[in-house]
């Protein structure tokens, strides 16, 4: 079985985003750029279903600017076997929407008819939280999102599903579209021998025309600022002073 | 112009507050159409009638959305959309789970965890972990949308919509049903209850979080946790509050052994009043509660949880 992961280049999950002075977006000139975190989650998925046998091959697939082809190769070090990189911006500063990343994901599955999609069920920059389901639907195949955990039992994979109020396990017919949630695994750290293998596996590079999708946004952003602030109140300096404060706020 | 409102039925009841708050988000939008699916549905159908702001109820009473599955329930979605210039759900798990795949089926792009409706093609959402909020403007025919209901208030009671029924559409018979494992609890429901008790990664261990509960039952509150805390194991994911989590706006919010990461505070912000409890001074939670206390938690939530 061959399984297939899609992976963003975002900021650095440690790095604050700023919001550039004139509204316009978030500045991520200079900024430290690393692999979506819950893509990497995806990754040790695909990885561990290979390391067990049940996948031969993992495809990591990358989507955006030039520069994700770094983001591929980490992929790789952790252990994906091969690399697409589709460019579809030439400004680090263009998001491509999730619906044009689906059409090109689309069009990358056609040709490499994978058995399983794992995603992560969120971009941690445009929190969108749409890509998988979004592709579930173009290709007609069945999905299974905030995925916990994942077994594949013949044709199908049973997925335990984070939902409000606890969990839910559903069972999806294979072809499928998975989505990572926080706590399907912990990834791994790519060692250093597995870095310098990482340079020699391959790496196929493509743009957005090759597959014939207009990523021309839908949204287009008028205007991005920061959220308004929420001043700090006063430190107590007991519980006694506490409780009295919260019975004059009325709130207890 | 008409919306149609996903409405959010579990186990054949109504979240009247979830509801509420997206009809409230969306009614100057256009007439409100609320679709309520489920194996029973028709007292949830009932119960959204009475939201005042909607127009309309239907009501789709099948096994086929019983338990939720985004595929069956997004095909019924699309069934209906032709009537519809704004389709949208309060942005629970099962709607974030749904939506994006009906604006795809619909060849548009979804607009996830709208905070504010500016006009019909204009709306914030919150990025970056809510570090940024971004105004976008929709050029599609159709806006298919979630609703971030911490951030609207509940429209009243008092309607008194029609009901009608509302046939299934076809079962892409792509998934089926396994086992629910519903968390068992006496305490509120997390994104609607007025008190809120969470739990950092500062609580230590999971047979410590017995104290955030303790403290959550005496005053009747949900119980939630960092991402930090789920992320060391120490509490279920369904209690994350943050923006990867849950999305509350309690009257009482109080975070204890809480740093305050970015994207936890884009989870409860919008609280009334913030009390955190910390024994770093320094901890930026501090600089948006309301009342700090610093100091021990192990000492300070049990005598706080006597005085109480």
């Amino acid at each position: 079985m061959k399984v297939l992961v899609p992976v963003k280049r975002v900021i650095d999950y440690n790095v604050k985003a700023k919001v550039k002075a004139d509204g316009s977006g978030v500045d991520l000139a200079n900024v430290k750029m690393s692999m979506n975190p819950f893509d990497e989650i995806a990754v040790e998925e695909a990885i561990r279903l290979k390391e067990k046998g049940v996948a031969e091959e993992v495809v990591v697939v990358s989507i955006g600017v030039k520069q994700a082809a770094e983001t591929l190769r980490t992929a790789l070090a952790m252990g994906a076997d091969r690399a697409i990189l589709v460019v579809a911006a030439d400004d680090v500063h263009t998001d491509i929407e999730p619906l044009a990343v689906a059409k090109i994901l689309k069009a990358v599955i056609d040709e490499e008819q994978p058995k399983l999609v794992i995603a992560g069920k969120q971009a941690i920059d445009n929190d969108m939280n749409a890509t998988g389901q979004m592709l579930a639907a173009l290709l007609g195949w069945g999905q299974a999102t905030f995925a916990s955990k994942v077994e594949i039992e013949g044709e199908a994979a049973k997925v335990t599903r984070e939902v409000d109020g606890g969990l839910q396990t559903i069972e999806v017919k294979l072809p499928a579209i998975v989505t990572a949630d926080l706590r399907l695994n912990e990834p791994r750290y790519a060692s250093l021998p597995n870095i310098m293998k990482a340079k020699k596996k391959p790496l196929d590079e493509k743009t957005a025309a090759d597959y014939g999708v207009d990523v021309t946004p839908r949204l287009s952003v008028v205007k991005t600022a920061e959220p308004e602030g929420r001043k700090a109140g006063i430190k107590v300096g007991s519980v006694d002073e506490l409780v009295s404060k919260l019975k004059e706020a009325g709130v207890v | 112009m008409a919306v149609l409102l996903l409405g959010e039925v579990t186990n054949g009841a109504l979240s009247v507050d979830a509801t509420a708050k997206a009809v409230n988000a969306l009614k100057a939008l256009g007439d409100v159409t609320v679709l309520c699916a489920g194996s029973a549905a028709k007292a949830a159908g009932e119960a959204a009638a009475k939201i005042d702001g909607v127009a309309k109820v239907l009501v789709a009473e099948n096994d086929l959305y019983g338990h939720r599955l985004a595929e069956p329930t997004a095909a019924l979605l699309v069934s209906l959309a032709g009537d519809y210039d704004h389709i949208a759900a309060p942005a629970t798990t099962d709607a974030k789970n749904i939506m994006p795949r009906v604006a795809a089926l619909l060849d548009v792009m979804v607009i996830s965890d709208v905070s504010k409706v500016v006009d019909a093609d204009t709306f914030e959402r919150p990025v970056y972990a809510g570090n940024a909020i971004q105004t976008v403007k929709s050029s599609d025919p159709k806006k298919v949308m979630t609703i971030r209901t911490a951030s609207f208030d509940a429209a009243g009671q008092g309607g008194s919509a029609s009901v009608a029924d509302q046939a299934a559409a076809e079962d892409p018979g792509l998934s089926k049903w396994v086992a629910d494992e519903v968390a068992k609890s006496d305490r509120p429901e997390l994104t609607s209850a007025g008190r809120v008790v969470s739990g950092g990664r500062g609580v230590g261990s999971e047979e410590n979080f017995a104290i955030i509960e303790k403290l959550a039952d005496k005053l009747g509150a949900a119980v939630g946790a960092s991402r930090a805390a789920v992320d060391s194991g120490f509490a279920p994911n369904d209690w994350q509050v943050g923006q990867t989590g849950k999305i509350v706006a309690p009257e009482l919010y109080v975070a204890i052994g809480i740093s305050g990461a970015i994207q936890h505070l884009a989870g409860m912000k919008d609280s009334k009043v913030i009390v955190a409890i910390n024994k770093d001074e320094e901890a930026p939670i501090f600089q948006i509660a309301d009342y700090g206390l610093v100091g021990d938690l192990f000492q300070i939530v049990p005598e706080l949880t006597e005085k109480l």
